[in-house]
């Protein structure tokens, strides 16, 4: 591909909102395997008659996601309908909001190779999901357990310029709402989703290019990279070419990535926004605001700059244990009240041997994490040897067994009693006069003594304090 | 001695609570009515009988052996055929709905049933509301008991006409922009378009959600204000209901009006207005008078614009409503193989005349490049026209009008002319705008024994000062009406 384009991508992002009801009725708003059509009411099955009343949960957790991502509140917030048609739309129009949308006007960092970016999130908004269609040997089945499921719609700035940025933007939201205990935001799941605007424009352009294309109904981020490659390679060559994309929304035809045109410009969906009659103006005050900025935690962001300045953890080891919320609840809780040392030595435990055993082995329901930090702890204070330890450390996951059993168990405490080394050199030293001989004229000789002395002692000294000795004896 | 379905909700629950009549001959009398009259009336498109006998042994059993009982316990009433009940069809007045029976009781119907009132029947409508004389309806026309040659008014007539003549003691309608006081005006009885949010909409089909209300037509001020006071408060379903506390509206009905202020707007006793129309309204300002009522001479120049306002936000509002008729879950379905066809047709099918008219051009006010110069304006008409009634509340208490500029139409006369039908509701499509509540009541009655209805408009949540004006009103005249 040629450097002479940049990349144009604003994202639209939905999340699935963790509520225990839908978004305007009381529903169960869990709707994963359950049976057709059985989480359905009035409301949500859009019979005549039926009215919305808000989720306040739903919008309590609107507003901490835009909180979250630096957003200003509007305290005077409404709902509005978006009206189009589709089978599995029951009223005909989706619950969004439209101008007066919760958040607007914020921002949230991502980092890249290249170095942290600010990505501008124009809104956040809260409406509801639709049903579900299933298109099955030419015929349609509907399936309403899923309308009306909140879900809180993130839009992004045209600010992304490569495919890299808006991965690092869609895990960093993932993280975010995980964080927040939002949403799951399993894509598995559909719980999180994406909308493409794309176009290309020539490098050093500052304005947004005349045309943009939406892709919508992303359903994983592997997806959304893979239509970003394909329309990147699409729009080019139109360009070269001499022409100009189409504006236009182009639909997936399958995961690879490809896309077909769906709606042109001149057909557009005209959405006839206008303000929902049924639910009156929200007016949130700034008590309720303070209230629910007050419960959100430590960001992922936030907290992988923490673990570097607090505890001098490595960068990358860091992003891997900020990556997900299980995964540095486990790591603070053992890690908590012990000194920085450890804690950044533990950390290179934790998301090496520890993670490659969890990925792997077959973790005994008795094995507790927190031995890991005792493990650490032992090795630092040299009464076992990293070899060992990483022994002793699979042995304990497998086993379940207490890591302070198996190091008394099969012997492999550290000799660090001086005098019972200094007892073993002189042995060695003794039996070995002619190796001793060549040590004291060519030192590199001398890591032949610390071997016979370390093999006596069967592993179980520090190497380091083992040759100290030896180098010293043989000045002697 | 009156017959029992003449008689008033009052009447009936003194004789009942007396035991000098049974909730089932009561029952049994109006349906007997309904027997009678509906060949020649059609205010019926459900006519509950047998259900509503055994409800009525049950309330009878009940009173025998003393048991507690509501506050309407016996009395049988209808609905207009709007309100979803569990159990019964509810169309509407639309094909699009033939058959439909909702899963789910709307709360008034919850609330009445609490107090033991019988559902008799569901009555005839404009469908989905649009109409002001139940012509539109997909069930045939309702005719107006007082001359069968007219029409009942509406959308309501069903229940305007049912009241009129007994088939039940009172109805509830529902009124978006007159459908409640047009058919009472029309058919000489009561009817209350209440305070927006007063009383819950949950499961009233809607026609233009943010004017929606839900009234009691009845047949003297008395039943009304019983009836509201039983129907309005806040629901948890509805989330435009207000918390504003609910009075015993049937308790305070004749304080004495002296030095209070009745405005008359000038606008509405002008061109266009019957002549006997003006005369009732006339003697009304007389009968106040006599009251010790000041009459204040009001201007609400606006009106000439709310016409234009109200209908373009009520049918942008409506062509959303009715989305949601897709034949995929309920209703008319056409039958048709391919879904975008079948949804097609089942739409051309189920909707009338009426209902296409108001959905295409909703459609239209509400598009890109039209909404700023239809929509979005007549929404600022819209606060113009509520701040230019709540002025007037400051300098009166009330506000009378005609409740229609003319007497009811012959059948089929304005059939053609769906514009001069839109116009006709002139004097009370500029209330629901606003969402003041405004109560109908017969002023007086011509010379050829039509009723004359005049509306009484307060501000916000005073429907207790409407009552109470409007009682003392029908106190005055009830010896030169009879």
């Amino acid at each position: 591909m040629s450097d002479s384009y940049e990349i144009v991508i604003g994202l639209e992002v939905h999340v699935q909102s963790r509520t225990k009801s839908k978004m305007f009725c009381s529903c169960d708003a869990n709707y994963f395997n359950t049976p057709p059509n059985t989480h359905v009411c009035p409301v949500c099955f859009g019979l005549p008659g039926a009215l919305p009343v808000p989720n306040k949960r739903a919008v309590e957790l609107c507003i901490k996601t835009a909180l979250a991502l630096n957003c200003s509140i509007n305290q005077e917030t409404k709902f509005d309908r978006k009206n189009y048609f589709y089978p599995d739309l029951p009223k005909g129009f989706q619950i969004s909001q439209y101008d007066q949308p919760i958040g607007y006007s914020g921002y949230t960092n991502i980092e890249t190779k290249e170095g942290v970016k600010r990505i501008g999130v124009t809104r956040v908004h809260q409406e509801e999901d639709t049903g579900k269609s299933i298109h099955n040997n030419g015929e349609t089945l509907l399936d309403f357990n899923k309308s009306g499921v909140p879900l809180i719609e993130i839009v992004s700035e045209p600010d992304f310029r490569s495919k890299e940025e808006v991965t690092a933007y869609c895990k960093r939201l993932r993280q975010i709402v995980r964080y927040l205990g939002v949403s799951n935001a399993d894509m598995e799941r559909g719980e999180m989703r994406f909308e493409l605007n794309m176009s290309l424009r020539k490098k050093g352009d500052q304005e947004l290019p005349k045309y943009k294309v939406e892709v919508k109904n992303i359903a994983s981020i592997s997806v959304l990279e893979k239509v970003i490659e394909h329309e990147l390679k699409r729009q080019y060559e139109i360009l070269e070419n001499g022409q100009t994309p189409k504006q236009e929304t182009r639909g997936l035809i399958d995961m690879t990535g490809e896309t077909v045109s769906q709606r042109s410009k001149e057909n557009e969906a005209d959405y006839r926004y206008f303000p929902e009659p049924d639910i009156p103006l929200i007016k949130l005050s700034q008590e309720m605001i303070d209230e629910i900025k007050n419960t959100i935690p430590e960001l992922p962001q936030e907290k992988k700059d923490r673990y570097i300045k607090e505890y001098g953890i490595e960068k990358d080891t860091a992003e891997a244990i900020i990556n997900d919320v299980d995964t540095f609840l486990e790591f603070e809780s053992i890690t908590a009240n012990v000194n920085s040392q450890l804690v950044s030595e533990v950390s290179k435990w934790f998301v090496g041997d520890y993670f490659s055993l969890v990925n792997s082995n077959k973790r005994s329901k008795e094995f507790k994490s927190e031995w890991l930090t005792e493990l650490v702890d032992m090795v630092i204070q040299k009464k076992i040897t990293r070899s060992n330890a990483k022994e002793i450390l699979e042995e304990s996951f497998d086993t379940g067994e207490y890591i302070g059993n198996i190091i008394k168990t099969k012997g492999l405490e550290m000799v660090s009693d001086t005098s019972v080394l200094e007892t073993v050199v002189n042995r060695i030293f003794t039996s070995n006069l002619k190796a001793v001989e060549d040590a004291r004229r060519n030192p590199n000789a001398a890591m032949f003594l610390v071997g016979q002395a370390m093999r006596e002692l069967k592993g179980q000294a520090d190497a380091q304090t083992v040759k100290n000795m030896i180098f010293d004896k043989l000045k002697q | 001695m009156k017959r029992l379905y003449e008689l008033t909700v009052k009447e009936a629950l003194e004789l009942l609570e007396s035991k000098e009549i049974t909730a089932r001959e009561l029952v049994q009398s109006c349906l007997d009515r309904i027997e009678e009259m509906e060949p020649t009336i059609h205010a019926f498109l459900l006519i509950i009988k047998e259900e509503a006998l055994k409800a009525a042994d049950q309330i009878d059993m009940k009173r025998t052996k003393g048991e507690p009982l509501g506050k309407l316990a016996g009395i049988p009433y209808s609905l207009k055929d709007v309100y979803s009940t569990k159990g019964y069809t509810t169309t509407a007045g639309s094909k699009m709905l033939e058959g439909y029976i909702a899963p789910y009781n709307a709360t008034v119907v919850e609330k009445l049933a609490k107090e033991d009132a019988i559902l008799i029947g569901k009555t005839n409508c404009d469908p989905f509301g649009f109409g002001s004389s139940t012509e539109n309806s997909a069930y045939g026309v309702t005719r107006n008991p007082l001359d069968t040659d007219r029409v009942p008014g509406g959308s309501s007539g069903g229940s305007g006409a049912a009241v009129a003549y007994g088939g039940g003691l009172f109805s509830i309608g529902e009124d978006t922009g007159g459908s409640i006081r047009c058919p009472a005006a029309f058919c000489g009885i009561v009817g209350l378009k209440p305070t927006y949010g007063r009383v819950s909409r949950y499961g009233s089909i809607a026609y233009a959600s943010s004017y929606d209300t839900v009234g009691p037509m009845t047949k003297d001020i008395y039943d009304n204000a019983l009836i509201l006071s039983v129907i309005a408060g806040k629901d948890t379903r509805d989330a435009t209901t207000s918390a504003e506390k609910v009075k015993p509206y049937h308790q305070a009905l004749d304080l004495s009006l002296k030095g209070r202020k009745v405005g008359v707007v000038k606008e509405y006793l002008g061109d266009g207005v019957d002549e006997e129309v003006k005369k009732a309204i006339n003697q009304a300002i007389e009968v106040y008078k006599s009251l010790g009522c000041e009459i204040v001479e009001v201007s609400l120049p606006y009106t000439e614009y709310a016409i234009a306002a109200y209908y373009v936000i009520g049918i942008s509002e409506a062509s959303s409503n009715l989305a949601r008729m897709d034949g995929i879950r309920f209703g008319h379905e056409a039958n048709v193989d391919d879904w975008k066809d079948k949804i097609i047709k089942t739409r051309g099918e189920g909707f009338g005349p009426e209902e296409k008219r108001r959905v295409m051009v909703g459609t239209y006010a509400l598009s890109t490049g039209y909404a700023d110069k239809y929509y979005h304006k007549a929404q600022q008409v819209r606060a113009i026209l509520k701040d230019d009634i709540l002025k007037a509340f400051k300098k009166v208490d009330i506000l009378l009008t005609p409740t229609m500029p003319v007497l009811p139409p012959k059948i089929g006369e304005n059939t053609d002319d769906p514009l001069k039908m839109w116009l006709m509701d002139a004097f009370t499509v500029t209330i629901n705008p606003v969402g003041v509540p405004a109560l109908a009541l017969p002023a007086g009655n011509t010379k050829d024994g039509l009723s004359v209805g005049m509306q009484l408009i307060g501000p916000h949540f005073k429907e207790d000062t409407l009552y109470n004006f409007a009682y003392l009103y029908e106190k005055s005249i009830k010896d030169t009406l009879n």
